[in-house]
């Protein structure tokens, strides 16, 4: 379904992904880890076009490398941001309805709100209310939401359980089982490589910029390397 | 001073608090988005009054026409000055778009120099808008009544559109948030241009009505006018939309009543709004409605 070949990513003198190639097969969970700083981020931001690249990125086997961002939204591609990045200032509603902006179908884009707060019911309790006055929870719930709304095929999330309680870190994983189950495929980034582990049918370890290990979830939860360097050394 | 006095000076303080008000919101927008203070935002009002001149001097359009034709073009004008001169830059550091816009300012005072000739020109005013309205003893000019009319609909329009459209939705984020705002599939290219060409055309009908209240035309009117609506953005918040028309309001009304009650002080006028400007920055450097907000890491 998306298949990157030879990517780069410059910062300035910074190079912050080193030629790595990566495929995601459609319904699968693909996780890539790695130490902060390693290009997690930089890898999903190239493959929207928010940042400069270079080699090839192909979904559903068009060429989609140099097309701006939102004709990649347009063609299936959402994302979770680091950090939520919910529009404070504006309601949730609103929110929901910026994750629908690409969309046209009137009908459709309010069936699919019901659908988010069918998932998330305190999104609906708190409609009206502003994005930035939810808890640090309810803001992610929100961004995951917000990139549903655009009823993507492939899912990318970016930490989506960094800064919270260990409790709801639970309730996340849950979440993303939840719209895999739905049909969506799903590329994930975690710091909680255990978690993402478990759950991933293949992952990805980036070290400085290039991918050093790959193999299932499975095999790399009992690969002596990642166990010592992600997963704390106990097994 | 009677009340009628006060009610006269208190009109005509609206009166130009409305207009200060429609230009300063064309600076607040754009730097809402683009963190840029468009210091070409004065010309524009300079432009669209040569534009109603000309229309009514040279093409013999009726007034009205000229007028909707001044705020077309004036759009486009602005429109196109973001695609030339800041587009190119927004990836620059901050400072090379703000010495663009202070050269496209420049450019725009000598080209009207240069194009329409340095010497003053009487702006065409209609007789609808100089008729004397009598109200008890009050008596004002209809432009004074006429222009927060059309001043007031057009800021009421604008947050209509800010606030409940798809398109308004879409400026509100990218001005919170460009990156995200992408993320979303907008297209901020888009919104930006549209963002200019709403502010310039605001600015225009401002322009047009400073025409006909001080019907002397040459091609550096807009420097003044321009710096006041600045100062009223950043004292009502720079960014925030409302903020801007708070701002127009309490610098016009401020001037007014200021040369009404100090009458000695009356060659201060100008003076004014930037004592104000003085007294926000010290004491409230975000503006009466700005954010309290620290630079984005």
């Amino acid at each position: 379904m998306l298949e990157i070949k030879n990517l780069n990513v410059r910062y300035g003198g910074i190079h912050a992904v080193r030629g790595i190639d990566m495929s995601v097969k459609e319904g699968s969970i693909v996780t890539l880890i790695g130490a902060n700083g390693a290009g997690k981020s930089s890898t999903l931001r190239a493959v929207l076009s928010l940042v400069k690249k270079t080699g090839t990125v192909s979904f559903m086997g068009e060429d989609i490398s140099r097309l701006p961002t939102r004709e990649i939204v347009k063609r299936g591609i959402s994302m979770v941001p680091e950090g939520r990045r919910v529009f404070a200032d504006l309601t949730i509603f609103e929110n929901l309805m910026l994750g629908a902006y690409i969309r046209k179908d009137e009908e459709g884009v309010k069936k699919d709100i019901e659908w988010v707060y069918s998932l998330f019911p305190r999104l609906k309790e708190r409609e009206k209310q502003l994005a930035g006055t939810l808890s640090g929870g309810e803001q992610q719930m929100l961004a995951v939401g917000r990139a549903l709304m655009s009823r993507p095929k492939l899912l990318m999330m970016d930490e989506p359980s960094l800064g919270l309680a260990p409790i709801l870190v639970g309730e996340v994983f849950r979440i993303i089982r939840k719209i895999h189950e739905e049909g969506v495929t799903i590329l994930l980034i975690e710091q909680n490589a255990r978690m993402a582990l478990k759950i991933a049918d293949y992952a990805y370890v980036l070290e400085t910029g290039a991918i050093t290990l790959t193999g299932s979830g499975q095999e790399l939860l009992r690969n002596e390397r990642v166990t010592r360097a992600y997963l704390g050394g106990a097994t | 001073m009677t009340f009628e006095l006060f009610l006269q000076h208190f009109i005509n303080g609206i009166s130009l608090g409305s207009l200060y008000a429609l230009i300063a919101i064309g600076y607040t927008m754009v730097y809402g988005i683009v963190r840029l203070i468009n210091f070409a935002h004065g010309d524009i009002i300079m432009l669209a009054a040569y534009f109603v001149f000309f229309g009514v001097g040279l093409f013999h359009m009726p007034w009205w026409l000229a007028a909707l034709f001044s705020i077309v073009l004036t759009a486009l004008v602005g429109m196109g000055i973001e695609k030339a001169a800041y587009k190119p830059l927004r990836d620059a550091p901050r400072i090379s778009i703000l010495i663009s816009a202070i050269g496209v300012s420049f450019f725009l005072e000598n080209f009207g120099i240069v194009v329409f000739g340095g010497r003053p020109q009487a702006f065409y005013s209609p007789e609808v808008f100089q008729r004397v309205i009598k109200l008890g003893n009050v008596s004002i000019i209809s432009l004074g009544i006429i222009i927060p009319i059309i001043a007031i609909t057009l800021l009421l329009g604008l947050v209509y559109v800010v606030n409940n459209t798809r398109t308004g939705m879409a400026m509100r984020a990218c001005s919170k948030d460009i990156d995200t705002a992408k993320l979303m599939g907008i297209d901020v290219d888009r919104i930006i241009s549209l963002t200019f060409g709403l502010g310039s055309a605001l600015a225009a009908v401002g322009g047009i009505m400073w025409g006909l209240k001080y019907p002397q035309l040459h091609p550096l009117i807009g420097i003044m006018p321009g710096l006041k609506c600045f100062i009223a953005a950043v004292v009502g918040g720079i960014g925030n939309i409302p903020g801007a028309m708070l701002g127009g309001f309490i610098l016009g009304l401020g001037e007014i009543l200021l040369v009404a009650f100090l009458p000695g002080l009356s060659g201060y006028r100008d003076a004014f709004a930037f004592v104000i400007l003085i007294l926000i920055l010290l004491f409230r450097p975000t503006g009466i409605l700005g954010e309290k907000v620290a630079e984005k890491v």
